[in-house]
């Protein structure tokens, strides 16, 4: 199927190995120096983007990446995610601290999928992670997904086949370390990405220059996105405990790293 | 064993069926600091009229505005540690209205004190005119926690009225403020594997390859790193930068200059203890301890952090250098632990400087390529300051820039030259390396020498000063049998050596036990292990696909060498002991990108030259912490 509009939302995260400490900030829970605290794109959407790069390659589609955070971090951490395939990008000036409200997280990220211009439903497929490196709830990518009315929903998604009529399959994870397997007749639909099959992509500079030209204004017409978090409490926020004890060994035979993680549980 | 570097040659030979892509801009810049911000801000505000028309038109891409890209071989832009105490004339005219509550860390300078640090644990080598100062000063009663606070600042030093910077902070700052204006674009995690040239001129730059193993062979995903052409190469990847490096291979250095001396800068960010007493804005600069050729620094910062570290000369002629134990001992010192016992690390890292100023000076443009920052010679070696001077030095090409892009005027050697070299050395920048130039050269000699000689310079404006002639860094390096003569035997020492060896370690550890400094009792928060302090603070990390960037030329020569600083001086235990003998094993995955294995080699080049056994590219990875 030609002409597919392949909507990833998806936005940033803390870099890994950053300390994390939560605070209270004005509007409700935070985490310290956050603004300080370098940024990726969650690696979970990342997941989705490239799958959606790679499937617009296949079926001459097009990709739009539709994400909620500050923009100025925004800005920043594109400077790195659109050097790897090409996309447009929606942005919704907002918090992506995790501590955002789910529903009103997904009413923005909705809404800022209605506005992309020329969009048509028939021909949409939303991806997004199914998971998040963000502390969210994991609940935002269904709501988005009914709150634009799709009903054909798949999560844990590693892999999509598509049909040249636009019919697809999807295998998604289950119990037991097993797939399974779904055929949907075709867009509009949502499927919630786990890691997929694919490497990230080599940073591309014609891939990056062609992104800029475009990332760049919509950065600058950012839609504010405030989400007030009206009704939202928090009974309490902490970092579970941990120990650190820190040894690199390489080439750890399998039963050694085992019967390690099963003496720590049990003490 | 053979004598070669296993890497994949770095030529144009591709695996069939690959090619090489090519892209064209105007203005190819290399390395993301304070020199590139400088440049890139003032050719960003310059490169559109009044009425919104751009002031030249692309070469490259006819049509359109002049194209100007920017590659940064780390992660992300700030990525990378020091923290900063300057006058900031450059910055604040750059930025008129400059305030500083918009930049995180950034504050004014308040308070400022020299200390000399006396040697409380009795490890210390000094030499006698200081051992004779320290008995002096506690005969006196005028050491306090071990330590003598000079009565006043010397002129030359002190920074007040100035700022405290966060040099990631401000360069994520000065970043966003120039990505945001639209006119370049910078480009992070893309690493340059050299420039593109053709004879003494430079045609573009060639970007790493990706998707490699780590002896640069190709795998799967395999993508040839691209060529960049451009009108001009602007070069500010640092003193450890390949471009830069490759060029002064190329072309040599002017009459009579070297980079010869370096220093490693580790250090980190800490958040002080609850009720610390120290203020925001406070300065202090400490010399002494832990081993008399070593300087420290503690600024602190807004919100009860500071950012500290210690700074290791390459004229300290240890061969066991470690920085990382140093900086421990350092901390422990009475007079800085009363502040810093319950703080915690937050941030962590280490950095080459490239320490010979004015005499470093490479030759500053050429056709189709013009070199600003601190591998350009820009820093100050008597008031230690480098970041305002490399900033301004980017000012100073920007409007040359403009300049050459008004008139139509193509980027040759002459016109550069007519330009950014003029307006440089017309500059106060020049003005102010010039008396720096020779102010230490006392250290040569020793010391004592050093320190009288930066006096003497720094009083005099330069007249006068103490001579010392130089040496390349590896002609300096003592075998650690002749370092530690009369303190360990030669017999222990190869004991040390013969298990150390045999467990991968370095040498640094037990020689400077036995040598006795004190074991470091790790608390978990600030005293913690070298490698905690690569995941706590450095967060290091290492994409995958890419090559190591540091490989030995001769493993023969490196089989022969009794003392492997490269190991010992490693900032990130990225180089350590290969138990089967030859050439150092590395790891990139620790790797910090500070370059101090590029001139703590104490082995010369097979191929002759200035350079080391040790060749060092520009890779990805290394520090994702840009609180520094």
């Amino acid at each position: 199927m030609k002409g597919l509009q392949i909507v990833v939302l998806g936005s940033i995260v803390p870099d890994p190995l950053q300390t994390l400490e939560p605070v209270s900030g004005p509007t409700g829970p935070a985490l310290k120096n956050e603004l300080m605290l370098p940024a990726v794109l969650d690696p979970w959407a990342g997941h989705a983007l490239y799958e959606a790069a790679n499937l617009a390659k296949k079926v001459e589609g097009k990709v739009y990446l539709v994400a909620l955070g500050p923009k100025a971090k925004l800005q920043q951490v594109m400077m790195n995610v659109a050097q790897k395939v090409p996309f447009e990008i929606v942005v919704l000036d907002g918090p992506a601290s995790g501590f955002a409200d789910a529903a009103e997280t997904a009413a923005a990220l909705a809404g800022g999928v209605e506005k992309i211009p020329g969009l048509d439903k028939s021909k949409l497929l939303v991806f997004g992670g199914w998971q998040s490196a963000s502390r969210g709830t994991g609940a935002v990518l269904q709501m988005v997904g009914e709150l634009l009315g799709i009903t054909d929903q798949f999560q844990g998604v590693d892999e999509i086949a598509m049909a040249e009529d636009g019919s697809f399959t999807v295998l998604e994870r289950i119990e037991g370390g097993s797939y399974q397997k779904s055929s949907c007749q075709g867009a509009p639909a949502l499927l919630g990405w786990a890691t997929g099959n694919l490497p990230e992509p080599p940073n591309n500079p014609q891939v990056g220059m062609q992104n800029m030209r475009l990332i760049m204004p919509a950065l600058a017409k950012a839609t504010p996105a405030p989400l007030k978090g009206e009704g939202l409490k928090y009974a309490g926020v902490e970092l579970p405990s941990q120990r650190r004890e820190t040894r690199v060994v390489k080439n750890a035979p399998v039963e050694d790293i085992a019967r390690e993680l099963a003496d720590w549980i049990r003490a | 064993m053979t004598d070669v570097n296993t890497s994949a040659p770095a030529g144009d030979e591709l695996p069939e069926g690959y090619e090489r892509q090519r892209m064209d801009v105007d203005v190819a810049c290399v390395g993301f600091g304070p020199a590139m911000g400088g440049f890139l801000h003032t050719l960003s505000q310059g490169l559109t009229n009044e009425d919104g028309t751009p002031v030249a038109e692309s070469k490259a891409m006819p049509g359109m505005p002049p194209q100007v890209i920017c590659y940064e071989r780390a992660d992300d832009l700030g990525f990378g540690v020091s923290g900063v105490v300057t006058k900031g004339r450059g910055i604040r005219a750059s930025f008129p209205d400059l305030d500083l509550t918009q930049i995180p860390l950034a504050t004014e300078v308040k308070h400022e004190e020299v200390l000399y640090l006396l040697d409380p644990v009795g490890a210390s080598r000094r030499p006698v005119l200081m051992r004779l100062a320290d008995k002096a000063l506690k005969i006196f009663g005028m050491a306090r926690n071990h330590a003598f606070k000079l009565p006043y600042v010397p002129g030359f030093l002190r920074k007040e009225p100035g700022i405290l910077l966060s040099m990631g902070q401000f360069n994520q700052w000065a970043g966003g403020q120039i990505m945001a204006q639209g006119q370049a674009q910078i480009w992070p995690g893309t690493p340059v594997a050299g420039p593109i040239l053709s004879g003494k001129a430079v045609a573009g730059v060639r970007l790493q390859d990706q998707g490699v193993d780590k002896r640069g062979v190709p795998e799967a995903g395999f993508m040839p790193g691209m060529d960049i052409h451009s009108q001009l190469v602007v070069v500010g990847d640092g003193p450890v930068g390949a471009v830069g490096r490759k060029l002064d291979e190329q072309l040599g250095l002017p009459a009579g200059n070297h980079a010869r001396e370096w220093a490693v800068g580790m250090k980190m960010v800490v958040d002080l203890p609850e009720g610390c007493q120290l203020k925001a804005g406070t300065v202090l600069h400490t010399l002494g301890y832990p081993e008399p050729e070593i300087f420290g620094f503690l600024y602190v910062y807004p919100g009860n952090v500071a950012s500290l570290g210690i700074f290791v000369p390459s004229w300290f002629d240890n061969p066991v250098r470690t920085a990382y134990r140093y900086l421990q001992h350092w901390m422990q010192h009475p007079v800085l632990w009363k502040h810093l016992k319950g703080g915690r690390m937050r941030s962590w890292g280490a950095k080459s400087l490239q320490e010979s100023g004015k005499r470093g000076e490479p030759f500053l443009a050429g056709d189709g390529f013009a070199r600003i920052g601190e591998g350009s010679g820009t820093t100050n070696v008597l008031t230690g300051s480098g970041v305002d001077e490399a900033w301004t030095s980017g000012v100073l090409l920007g409007v040359s820039v403009l300049e050459l892009l008004k008139a139509d005027q193509p980027f040759t050697r002459e016109n550069i030259e007519k330009t950014y070299v003029r307006r440089r050395q017309e500059s106060w920048l020049e003005r102010e390396a010039k008396i720096a130039e020779k102010a230490r050269d006392g250290f040569q000699n020793g010391v004592v020498q050093g320190l009288i000689g930066m006096a003497l310079t720094g009083l005099t404006e330069g007249k006068l000063f103490w001579p010392g002639a130089s040496k390349k860094p590896h002609e300096r390096i003592p075998s650690i049998e002749s370092y530690f003569q009369g303190r360990i035997s030669a017999e222990e020492i190869a004991a040390i050596r013969k298990d150390c060896t045999a467990k991968g370690l370095p040498l640094h550890g037990a020689l400077m036990d036995r040598a006795g400094w004190p074991k470091v009792e790790h608390d978990g928060q600030l005293l913690v292990s070298h490698q905690d302090a690569l995941l706590m603070g450095g967060k290091v990390q290492a994409p995958s696909g890419y090559r190591d960037h540091v490989t030995f030329k001769s493993h023969n020569v490196c089989a022969g060498c009794g003392e492997k600083v490269c190991i010992e001086a490693c900032s990130g235990q990225a180089i350590s002991a290969n138990p089967e003998g030859g050439a150092p094993l590395f790891d990139r995955e620790k790797c910090v990108h500070c370059g101090a294995c590029l001139w703590n080699c104490s082995k010369p080049s097979p191929g002759g030259g200035e350079s080391s056994n040790v060749d060092f590219q520009a890779g990805a990875g290394g520090l994702h912490s840009a609180e520094n």
